[in-house]
């Protein structure tokens, strides 16, 4: 499958990768590790006129702690996430929801940045962000902004996120040392879609849940913040009957639509057994 | 669109060339440079079979494209065999274990273990069915791929402890 005819760029700094899209507007993509964008250009679902390629741009990639924050560059790679000894003591889940994408080829290819940047509801990486309550710090000409993650979402590949933007780093708060977390997915073979998939964060104390964050991929056209079934969680020992609330509400929350992966009723199934498996293994892990 | 001027290395060699931005690696592997151990099997970014070593990643080479190649350092299957036709471990474990039926997937795996073994070279065997998680073998069954992947590693583990 041949792409459709495009010019090539390969800025070697963030300024003139700005410029770039700057000048030519709505027809300009950046590509970061191609592995979302390569193959909808190869089925000519996107067709840029001129293509951006961000791989020279070393400022955009790295993890670094700050002390109440995880930066993450946006070209940093899943492969990289997976083997960061930074976030696997302070943000476990990020490794581990990477582990989880694609195959080996694939994870040393996409980045972050491309994950979260991309709008597609089977991204894993949105629901995570949303759960740790994450921001994108966005660039461009003479102007950045940062947006909660939380805010980003509008529908399948709608975001807020304009042509002549350069998605630069994204900023984690500082999980609570000693939080519970889990990305539980539910996939029909390795480097497939979710059918459903969950992320929860949360911290214990005493033996009750302070606090809880639960998000959900693929059962919508964005990913979904499930306060509801957090709010039912929030105050309890996590027993039982709060965690069987929880997979109500979640359930409820749930809008997916059928496809290959299964009818309507199935999906918001998993969705729910999801939720249970990801709240039972964060307790577990919580101290 | 005009053709791009790049320069890449392709086993140990510099190969410098014309492409048009929109060609993919695996044609310029294949149809330009006339390598044509990495095989097209899905064209879709599944099946491995056109995956090739860049700057030390395995890559699926029909999910690249060629420009973003240049100045890149790329190994396929054709540059592990040693200068004198040896076979690499690898190749020589596939032989005896029966990694192949068909050998369709083969130049894949054999570029695609050969990265895994050199960043874990003592890999378990859960180890080497996740690492070669992005390659898919319609014939073997994979029992013989593990097998031969697990042997080359014993034999290069020891080979390098006998070098130290
Ligand atoms: C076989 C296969 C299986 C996969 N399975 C999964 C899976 O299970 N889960 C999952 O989440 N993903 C999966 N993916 C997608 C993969 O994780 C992609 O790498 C990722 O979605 C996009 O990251 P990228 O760096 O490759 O981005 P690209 O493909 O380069 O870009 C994706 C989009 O984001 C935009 N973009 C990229 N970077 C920026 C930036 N810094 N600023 C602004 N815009 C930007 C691009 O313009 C493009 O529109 C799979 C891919 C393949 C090929
Ligand atoms: S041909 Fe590239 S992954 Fe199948
Ligand atoms: S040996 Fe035939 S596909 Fe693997």
């Amino acid at each position: 499958m041949i792409p459709a005819p495009f010019a090539y760029h390969r800025p070697r700094s963030v300024d003139e990768a700005l410029g770039l899209l700057r000048q030519y507007g709505e027809g300009a993509r950046v590509v970061a590790g191609g592995h979302s964008l390569i193959p909808m250009m190869k089925l000519r679902l996107a067709q840029p006129e001129y293509l951006v390629d961000l791989q020279d741009l070393e400022e955009l990639r790295g993890i670094r702690s700050e002390p109440d924050a995880v930066m993450i560059g946006a070209m940093t790679t899943q492969h990289e996430l997976i083997n960061s000894a930074l976030l696997a003591a302070n943000c476990p889940i990020i490794g581990e929801t990477s582990l989880q994408i694609a195959d080996p080829q694939v994870r040393y290819c996409g980045t972050l940045g491309g994950n979260v940047a991309n709008g597609d509801p089977g991204n894993d990486m949105p629901a995570v962000m949303l759960a740790l309550g994450a921001k994108y710090r966005l660039k461009r000409q003479r102007d950045e902004r940062e947006i909660a993650a939380r805010d980003f979402y509008h529908g399948a590949f709608s975001r807020a996120l304009q042509p002549d933007e350069i998605l630069v780093s994204v900023r984690i708060p500082m999980p609570v040392a000693g939080h519970g977390y889990a990305y539980e997915k539910q996939k029909r073979k390795v480097g497939d879609y979710a059918t459903a998939a969950a992320a929860v964060v949360l911290t214990m104390s005493g033996g009750t849940c302070i606090s809880a964050a639960i998000a959900l991929t693929n059962v919508a056209d964005t990913p979904l913040l499930a306060g509801d079934a957090a709010d039912a969680v929030i105050g309890t020992a996590l027993d039982e009957a709060a965690i069987d609330e929880a997979v109500r509400r979640a359930r409820a929350a749930a809008n997916p639509s059928a496809d290959a992966h299964g009818p309507v009723e199935f999906r918001r199934h998993v969705a729910g057994v999801m939720v249970r498996r990801a709240l039972m293994r964060a307790k577990e892990r919580a101290l | 669109m005009a053709k791009m001027h790049i320069v890449l290395r392709v086993n140990n060699r510099e190969v410098e060339t014309l492409a048009e931005p929109r060609m993919l690696l695996i044609h310029l592997l294949r149809e330009q440079l006339g390598i044509t151990g990495p095989h097209i099997g899905c064209d879709t970014s599944h099946c491995g079979a056109c995956s090739v070593d860049m700057n030390g990643k395995s890559v699926k080479s029909c999910t690249v494209f060629a420009v973003q190649a240049h100045g890149a350092e790329i190994i396929t299957v054709e540059g592990l065999a040693g200068a004198d036709g040896s076979l690499h471990p690898l190749q020589e474990a596939f032989r005896e274990h029966h990694g192949l039926q068909c050998g369709f997937c083969t130049p894949g795996m054999i570029i695609r273990a050969y990265r895994l073994l050199q960043e874990n070279p003592r890999p378990s065997e859960t180890e080497i069915r996740q690492g070669i998680a992005g390659n898919l073998c319609r014939c073997t069954g994979y029992l013989t791929i593990v097998r031969a992947i697990r042997a080359a590693a014993e034999r290069m583990a020891n080979a390098k402890e006998a070098a130290e």
